[in-house]
């Protein structure tokens, strides 16, 4: 009797060993992704973030674990849980994570984390910038080119210094162009609501058409949906954000600001799992194809060859050097206007 | 016609655009509140509205249909919050948040099963939504000075801007000219005394809420079919609180009640143009202070201009038969 109950309890215990073990395989690599305000399909900001992560996927055959913040106090919770979980490496989008971040990464050093358009300056946390200002400056030298009013417009989500380097580096391509033009500049709100309010999105970026403006450039998450909706009811032009929004309306969305939002969450699922990843502050732009205008079948008749080339000359010039676009985050203000 | 005029006549038309949802919420919230039912859910029946209209609109591409399902779903939700509050004489508020609460998280999440957009529904197209209305004679009259402008802008809203304006007369009528209204008042100032007239108070109350169920789907509607361009979480962004406070505002009766929607709506126009404008003197305003511009107005208005507000009597107190 007591050997079999002996051989009963060892047989458990190997089983549990091998449950612990396939746990522990399983441990080995779990990438987990935690997305803003707006959703994930917000086919903008969260919507490339997602991207990035399915192609990480589908290459790696490895999946991911995802939560979407749809309130301000899940975002601790969201990165804790990921963390305690189990996941290897964390990705968090969105500039409002930095604050949460600074608490979780300091609980897990052990965790890898990741966090776009904020700075968390902990040895066990990556974070990764972009030079929106660069990539706005081009559409904002298309949006010049193409207005027939002089007049552009810009809606903003949230007002943060982030969303001002936006419409700042679109004033300076603006300006470039033509001199004289006019923006006018909305923003939808002082918290994160505002990434998610399409109709007033539409509403501000009717006010701005209603004053002469032709083209209205979105950098709002969501709430820039109601902005391409509304010119495209008007017959006018928009300008999409974050991820290739031209499909959205073709013929209505002049181009789009693209961020390589998806490059960077697939990289550093890439680089966790190969064990390359790094922390420390990556800022990225022109130079490292980080941003950029889109160009595809659903714009190419609303962009001149001419036009195209002057704008793609200047992005030459600003990988070189040669021009430089002010980042409204250095000094708080913009050169222009 | 000089600029000023221009910007003045595009104002107002920004201003209807933004007060139709509200007149419609608020005039539903008018009819519940007059027979002395406090419906502060009035924000989860739009949501709730708003995402069956989206829901309908993209399934069936119609955007009639989708009028017809917010339209229903709105009154499916009022009739929930009268058994609660009119059969079970349950309290007021409290069911009216549940009806806030519930939308709020039923909505994304039938959305996120239907159709996997991450609790969005997907982007309508033309043919789905309600288009701008061209009225009679609009081109016509066009060349002529002032009139041919106003006109113009009078021209071109969806139909349910049309219905909204609408409503407002009819409502007033139902409510001071028939005999449905002046027992709708009644029950809302004294329900004992239409009791023992011999009129239902259970009865009324119930087709005051489905008149309210009417309209609230009207207004959710409006926001994801003509509006918009589908439903997203939340879009409804507090604009049924607001409309409780023009119906407040309003002291219950259907025209201030207009006027008071018309008013938030205008701040709300004013300060997507002020933003960034520069005012002799006082240089760029910040936008935050201009953003916070129609909630010190209401504040303003409230505490200086419109005196004391007289509720309905029996508002908000379930009626019982005997003690």
């Amino acid at each position: 009797m007591i050997t079999r109950r002996q051989g009963a309890l060892a047989a458990v215990a190997a089983a549990c060993m091998m449950v612990l073990g396939a746990g522990a395989q399983a441990q080995e690599f779990v990438p987990a992704l935690v997305f803003d305000m707006g959703g994930k399909f917000d086919k903008s900001f969260n919507e490339a973030a997602y991207s990035g992560a399915q192609k990480f996927k589908k290459d790696s055959g490895v999946d991911y674990r995802e939560f979407e913040v749809t309130n301000e106090t899940q975002r601790e919770q969201a990165l804790r849980n990921m963390a305690r979980r189990g996941a290897t490496v964390v990705v968090a989008i969105g500039f409002a994570h930095a604050t949460p971040l600074q608490v979780v990464a300091k609980e897990f050093p052990n965790v890898k984390f990741t966090i776009i358009d904020g700075v968390v300056d902990l040895p066990n946390v990556q974070s990764v910038l972009f030079k929106e200002q660069e990539g706005s400056y081009l559409v904002g030298m298309l949006a010049a080119l193409t207005s027939k009013t002089g007049k552009v417009g810009f809606v903003g989500g949230m007002d943060i210094p982030l969303i001002r380097a936006f419409a700042c580096g679109y004033r300076q391509g603006v300006v470039a162009v033509n001199p004289k033009a006019e923006v006018f500049e909305n923003m939808t709100g002082t918290t994160p609501a505002a990434w998610n309010d399409p109709t007033k999105g539409g509403e501000l970026a009717r006010s701005q058409f209603d004053r002469g403006a032709d083209i209205v450039y979105a950098a709002a998450g969501a709430t820039g949906l109601g902005v391409l909706q509304a010119a495209k009811d008007l017959g006018k032009l928009s300008i999409g954000v974050d991820s290739n929004q031209n499909h959205l309306h073709p013929g209505s969305v002049l181009t789009s600001m693209v961020k390589g939002v998806d490059v960077a969450v697939y990289n550093a699922f890439k680089d966790a799992k190969a064990g390359t990843w790094k922390g420390g502050i990556q800022n990225l732009g022109l130079a490292e194809k980080a941003v950029g205008w889109a160009l595809d079948d659903n714009n190419r008749k609303l962009v001149s060859a001419e036009n195209e080339k002057k704008v793609n000359d200047a992005m030459a010039d600003i990988v070189s050097g040669k021009v430089k676009v002010v980042d409204y985050r250095a000094g708080n203000s913009c050169p222009a206007k | 016609m000089g600029e000023n005029g221009v910007l003045l006549l595009l104002m107002i038309d920004a201003t209807v655009r933004v007060a139709t949802p509200l007149v419609l919420a608020a005039l539903a919230g008018l009819f519940a509140e007059r027979s002395g039912v406090v419906d502060i859910g009035l924000e989860g029946k739009m949501l709730g509205a708003s995402f069956a209209a989206a829901a309908v609109a993209t399934v069936t591409g119609s955007p009639w249909l989708g009028l017809v399902a917010a339209v229903l779903v709105s009154m499916a939700l009022s009739m929930v919050h009268a058994v609660a509050c009119v059969t079970y004489n349950g309290n007021q508020v409290v069911s009216g948040m549940a009806l806030n609460i519930l939308m709020a998280g039923l909505a994304p999440t039938l959305a996120f099963a239907w159709f996997s957009q991450g609790g969005q529904t997907p982007m309508l197209g033309p043919g789905a939504r309600f288009a701008p209305i061209v009225l009679p004679f609009a081109e016509a009259l066009a060349p002529v000075p002032v009139l041919g402008a106003i006109y113009g802008r009078i021209s071109g809203h969806n139909v349910l801007v049309y219905i909204a304006a609408l409503s407002v007369p009819l409502v007033a009528f139902v409510l001071y000219r028939t005999r449905f209204g002046l027992r709708l008042r009644a029950v809302g100032e004294n329900p004992q005394a239409v009791d023992t007239a011999g009129i239902s108070v259970a009865g009324l109350r119930y087709r005051a809420l489905l008149c309210n169920g009417v309209l609230c789907g009207l207004s959710g509607a409006y926001l994801s079919i003509a509006h918009g361009a589908g439903f997203v979480r939340d879009m409804t962004a507090g604009k049924g609180y607001l409309a409780l406070a023009a119906l407040i505002f309003g002291k219950w009766r259907p025209l201030p009640t207009l006027l008071a929607c018309l008013l938030f709506a205008f701040t709300d126009a004013l300060q997507a143009r002020l933003q960034g404008a520069v005012l002799p003197g006082l240089g760029a305003i910040p936008v935050q202070a201009i953003q916070a511009l129609p909630y010190v107005l209401t504040v303003l208005l409230l505490a200086g201009f419109v005196g004391k507000a007289m509720a309905p009597k029996a508002i908000g107190i379930p009626y019982v038969k005997e003690r």
